[in-house]
């Protein structure tokens, strides 16, 4: 019954989303596309979220996936966006199980500024090789679809529809996650680690787990981002990128899945308008923007619709 | 002059000015729970704030007495503190005591993105320039080497200020109550403690610490947009190596930052970049929560 | 039930985009986007200056009959202009999106943009992908028409490898002696190109000449207490940077207390911009260059183009009480390429309003006089151009109370700039082949 309801509502997101590709006009399918594959990162934040740790580096896996797709895509000739996006997230599932065990052992701000510092040295490292253009990074051809080379309105039709189709595999799978036993034990974390480690569960596996998840997420955001711009450079790693996810991860809170992905496009769509019509002060107006929701909705959107579903029953 | 000595000097000089850009930091970590990415902003106000009076005192007439524009200097971090002091603590940053720690690092980079434009809208784009405090106090040589006397000062600066920092928190009454306040906040309450004004004076005490950095920075550099961005960085890797919220932590990372730099800068200047991240991680690999980190007991 | 309610977000969203209409730019009019920095370090120094020279020569071309002939016509032949600008802060995805808003939302005409090297290499794909014409005005990487080649990309100014190659050249027709040097650069693609151009170029006039150290401090660093301290130590004959805004004012200003300048020849790739701010703090005797003959180069030049200099440098002073430096100069250059191209799409068209096709068209190899001398697209097929140099030394004028250049030297744009089909990095290896000193 559960799962059917799951699939269902799976095939009602894409079937919403996919209606995009047709109604949208060139700019908001691009835009769209890049908050979605922004939103994949995020969701890899929110499941850590769940377990209590937020990961302010998660550019790291982003830009690392990015620049995977980029490299291999460069050096090897190869442009297929579904070998680009395997090859991105089996490097950061590497990294991500390299790393995960060893950032599993910290907790709250310390683990948030260790990822950080592990991004940054991604950035610094990326910046100082001007052999792979240093900090004015890389450019990517467009990526095909099984030999299939589209350009133009269909490329990026082709772009969204496969984006979209990724954010609701991601989304149904970190659902099923949620729901499950190691889900729950995340959960449990996040409200008292001791208790869930005397319960006899490891707080640490199912911290690497959410952490290599989130790294897998993370490149393949990255690569879907680095295709639809066409262009990589270590700011994909800078700290303020991270912090856009983590802004993004507590704009839809911890609560709902699909709520990430409307966030995500709410910040891009904040961010553009008020890039144009503020051009000398859109640093305020999305300041603003963040106190607002911060204060206003301090679980997040994901909280909007578990209070209405309450309300009713 | 030998090497060792060279990469002792720069290495101190850089790391006064760390310490004094950090200890605001931490100290307000330690009583809010609140690692302030708008210490960065603070920063470059009180680089404005200076460059602002300074410009003033000279233009009324300062130029007889120079030594007053160090007064300016200061007194523009005081008056940075006043103002946004009481403005950021009681106007937001109260609203998010007890609240998850992240989140509140979100809340500091929404100030820092709206005190970035604000400060543009004040002062514009244009440079600032206030050299005079920096040639005041004239060369210093050191064997074949010049130094600016300005440079000693700040390494003063930051003795004088870890000093008073260390001494307020450890030997008056008001310092033993700031101390229980973040041991245990709910607990002093009940002891008849005026909480809300200790997280009122610490925030202010850190804002004129972060202020103080900008504006003894000022005279060395052109004050520009952007200013704040880039020490931010830097603080909180002192402050995370030397364990968060602590004083005397703050002032060993400095120092080790300060000297680690140096040596790489004189010896393999390509590792300049990640020499910070490099101490951190050595630090944190051995001491998961820095140097000097108080030890919480575990809530079941 | 909570998905299919954040769904209906999603469609709502998904909608209310769908619905968000075009602001369509008129056959009168023509519109274009501008992209410069508005804020963050870049903004002071190049990104505000700039788009101040060219919203007072946008004001001037819409009045008409402001500027001398050729450029006397009204507006852009005839054609009222209108600008939306946006700010280059925020690194190269934001700009890619900012671009594609431009252009399909906007409906902009032209776009006229980039400082920063990383968004000169992002954006021309996207240009191509939209068949959007579109300008690059300012930045200096080489790589972009050296890696890539596009149809509707264009750039009007000359690229970076002339500012060093002119830096070495004046030392070596200035006959300085220069047994080491050594060099301070911005830890990013800008300052590790800058220091490479140099380095490349005294492999081939200074032969002998020692490396020295090379110190790459973080972009904005603020603190070069450590670094002066290594480049006194050294004693190198002549000291090279290319930092520029705030890293260049901190830089010269800790440098000269201590005496660096004494001790060692400062050369400043593209130092022009601080004497406005820094006034007499810059110290005598700087080599510095202007990346083109622009600012006080430009001023101290004459000839038959100085009417054309005077007529917008006096309206730049007039209006913003300083004079203007190399930013503006490239804004002028690239606004008046852009006019001179639609206006001669135009005459082949028929007079109507030119299709981004036409304008690439016409600009194609194009050639026109601008404040900083004459240009011509003649590399990458006639997409990028190259404009003569100049490098000059300062001298502190302290009865005017103001800077001036001296020794300044004139560089032919083809004894600078590689020719058509060779890139920067073999020209240098090569010993600057085809290169016209006179």
């Amino acid at each position: 019954m559960m799962r059917s309801n799951l699939l269902l509502s799976a095939f009602g997101a894409f079937a919403v989303l996919a209606a995009g590709s047709v109604i949208l006009p060139d700019w908001a399918m691009f835009l769209f596309a890049m908050a979605l594959a922004k939103g994949l990162v995020c969701l890899g934040i929110v499941g850590m979220m769940r377990g209590g740790l937020v990961s302010f580096g998660q550019g790291l896996y982003y830009c690392l996936g990015a620049y995977t797709a980029t490299l291999v895509a460069g050096s090897f000739g190869v442009s297929d966006i579904f070998l680009l996006t395997l090859l991105s997230a089996g490097v950061c599932l590497l990294v991500g199980a390299a790393f995960g065990p060893l950032l599993a052992n910290y907790r709250g701000i310390f683990f948030a500024m260790l990822s950080l510092a592990l991004s940054m040295v991604l950035y610094g490292s990326l910046s100082k090789m001007s052999f792979i253009g240093g900090t004015d990074g890389l450019n990517i051809a467009a990526p095909t679809f099984l030999g299939w080379a589209p350009e133009g309105r269909p490329l990026q039709t082709a772009l969204y529809i496969y984006v979209t189709a990724l954010v609701v595999i991601a989304g149904t799978l970190m659902r099923i996650f949620f729901d499950s036993e190691q889900g729950l034990i995340t959960l449990a974390t996040r409200d008292n680690e001791l208790r869930v480690e005397y319960l006899g569960a490891s707080v640490r596996n199912v911290m690497s787990y959410t952490y290599v998840f989130g790294a897998v997420l993370g490149g393949i955001g990255g690569t879907i981002a680095v295709l639809a711009l066409g262009h990589v450079d270590p700011e994909f790693a800078f700290w303020t990128t991270s912090g856009e996810f983590v802004f993004v991860a507590i704009l839809a809170g911890y609560l709902s899945v699909p709520a990430v992905f409307v966030a995500a496009i709410i910040l891009e769509m904040v961010r553009s308008f008020s890039n144009l019509y503020f051009p000398n002060t859109w640093q305020l107006a999305l300041g603003i923007f963040l106190l607002a929701v911060i204060v206003m909705l301090p679980n997040g959107l994901g909280s909007l619709v578990r209070r209405r579903k309450e309300d009713a029953t | 002059m030998d090497l060792v000595a060279t990469i002792l000097v720069d290495g101190l000089i850089y790391a006064g000015w760390l310490f004094i850009v950090s200890v605001g930091l931490t100290l307000v970590f330690g009583v809010l729970n609140i690692l302030n990415i708008a210490h960065g902003s603070l920063y470059a106000i009180g680089a404005y704030a200076s460059a602002s009076l300074v410009g003033l005192y000279f233009a009324a007439g300062g130029d007889a007495v120079p030594w007053g524009s160090y007064a300016a200097l200061i007194l523009a971090a005081v008056l940075v503190a006043l103002v946004l002091g009481p403005l950021l603590e009681r106007g937001l940053l109260r609203f998010f005591y007890g609240r998850d720690e992240v989140l509140n690092v979100l809340v500091t980079y929404a100030v820092f993105l709206i005190l970035e434009d604000v400060m543009k809208l004040i002062w514009g784009v244009n440079p600032y320039f206030v050299y005079e405090p920096y040639t005041l106090l004239g060369d210093v040589e050191i064997g074949p080497l010049f130094y600016v006397g300005y440079d000693f000062a700040v390494i003063g600066a930051a003795i004088v200020v870890g000093l008073a920092v260390w001494l307020t928190l450890n030997r008056t009454k008001i310092g033993k109550i700031v101390l229980a306040v973040i041991h245990d906040s709910e607990m002093s309450e009940t002891m008849g403690v005026n909480v809300p004004r200790i997280y009122l004076g610490a925030f202010m005490a850190g804002a004129f610490l972060a202020a103080l950095g900008g504006a003894l920075t000022a005279p060395m550099i052109s004050v520009t947009p952007g200013l704040g961005v880039n020490v931010i960085i830097v603080a909180f890797a002192v402050v995370i190596i030397g364990g968060l919220g602590s004083v005397p932590g703050a002032a060993i990372g400095a120092v080790m930052v300060g000297i680690s730099r140096a040596a790489s800068v004189h010896l393999v200047p390509e590792a300049e970049l990640f020499i910070i991240y490099f101490v951190m991680a050595i630090v944190l690999l051995f001491r998961p929560e820095g140097l000097f980190a108080k030890t919480q007991a575990r809530k079941i | 039930m909570k998905s299919t309610r954040m769904g209906g977000a999603l469609a709502a969203l998904t909608v209310a985009a769908g619905l968000a209409g075009p602001a369509a730019a008129q056959d009168d009019t023509f519109k274009i986007g501008v992209i410069t920095f508005l804020s963050g370090q870049a903004a002071e120094s190049f990104g505000v200056p700039a788009w101040n020279g060219g919203k007072l020569l946008v004001e001037m071309l819409n009045e008409g009959g402001k500027m001398p002939a050729p450029y006397d016509t009204k507006g852009f032949g005839g054609l009222n202009i209108e600008v939306v600008v946006v700010d280059e802060a925020g690194g190269a995805t934001k700009q890619v999106q900012e671009f594609r808003n431009l252009v399909q939302r906007e409906e902009v005409d032209a776009v006229v943009g980039y400082v920063s090297s990383g968004d000169c290499l992002a954006i021309p794909p996207v240009a191509d992908e939209l068949k959007a014409f579109t300008i690059l005005y300012d930045c200096g990487t080489p790589r972009v028409f050296e890696d890539g080649s596009f149809e509707y990309v264009f750039r009007t100014a000359a690229h970076a490898t002339m500012d060093n190659v002119s830096l070495a050249r004046y030392l070596k027709s200035r006959n300085f002696d220069v047994p080491s040097f050594a060099g301070l650069n911005q830890d990013y693609a800008w300052g590790q190109d800058s220091w490479a151009d140099f380095t490349g170029s005294m492999a081939q006039l200074f032969p002998d000449a020692e490396v020295k150290t090379a110190l790459f401090p973080k972009f904005g660093a603020g603190q070069y207490g450590t670094e002066i301290s290594a480049l006194l130590r050294e004693r190198a004959a002549v000291v090279h940077s290319s930092n520029w805004g705030g890293d260049l004012q901190g830089f010269l200003i800790q440098a000269t207390a201590r005496g660096l300048h004494e001790r060692s020849q400062l050369a400043l790739a593209a130092g022009d911009h601080v004497i406005p701010q820094l006034q007499d703090k810059m110290p005598d005797g700087v080599i510095l260059g202007a990346r083109g003959v622009n600012g006080l180069a430009a001023k101290a030049r004459g000839g038959e183009l100085q009417e054309l200099t005077d007529t917008l440098w006096d309206a730049y002073e007039a209006e913003y009480g300083v004079f203007p430096v190399q930013a503006p100069f490239r804004m002028w250059q690239a606004l008046l390429g852009l006019k001179t191209a639609v206006e001669k799409a135009m005459a082949d068209n028929g007079g109507t309003k030119p299709t981004d096709e036409q304008l690439a068209a016409a600009m194609k190899g194009l050639e026109w006089d601008a404040p900083s001398g004459h240009i011509e697209m003649a590399l990458a097929d006639g997409h990028q151009a190259i404009q003569p140099n100049a490098i000059g030394t300062t001298k502190w004028n302290a009865e005017e109370g103001r800077m001036e250049l001296v020794d300044v030297e004139y560089f032919d744009a083809r004894c600078v700039n590689p020719p058509e089909g060779m890139k920067a990095q073999e020209w240098l290896a090569q010993g600057f082949p085809g290169a016209k000193c006179d």
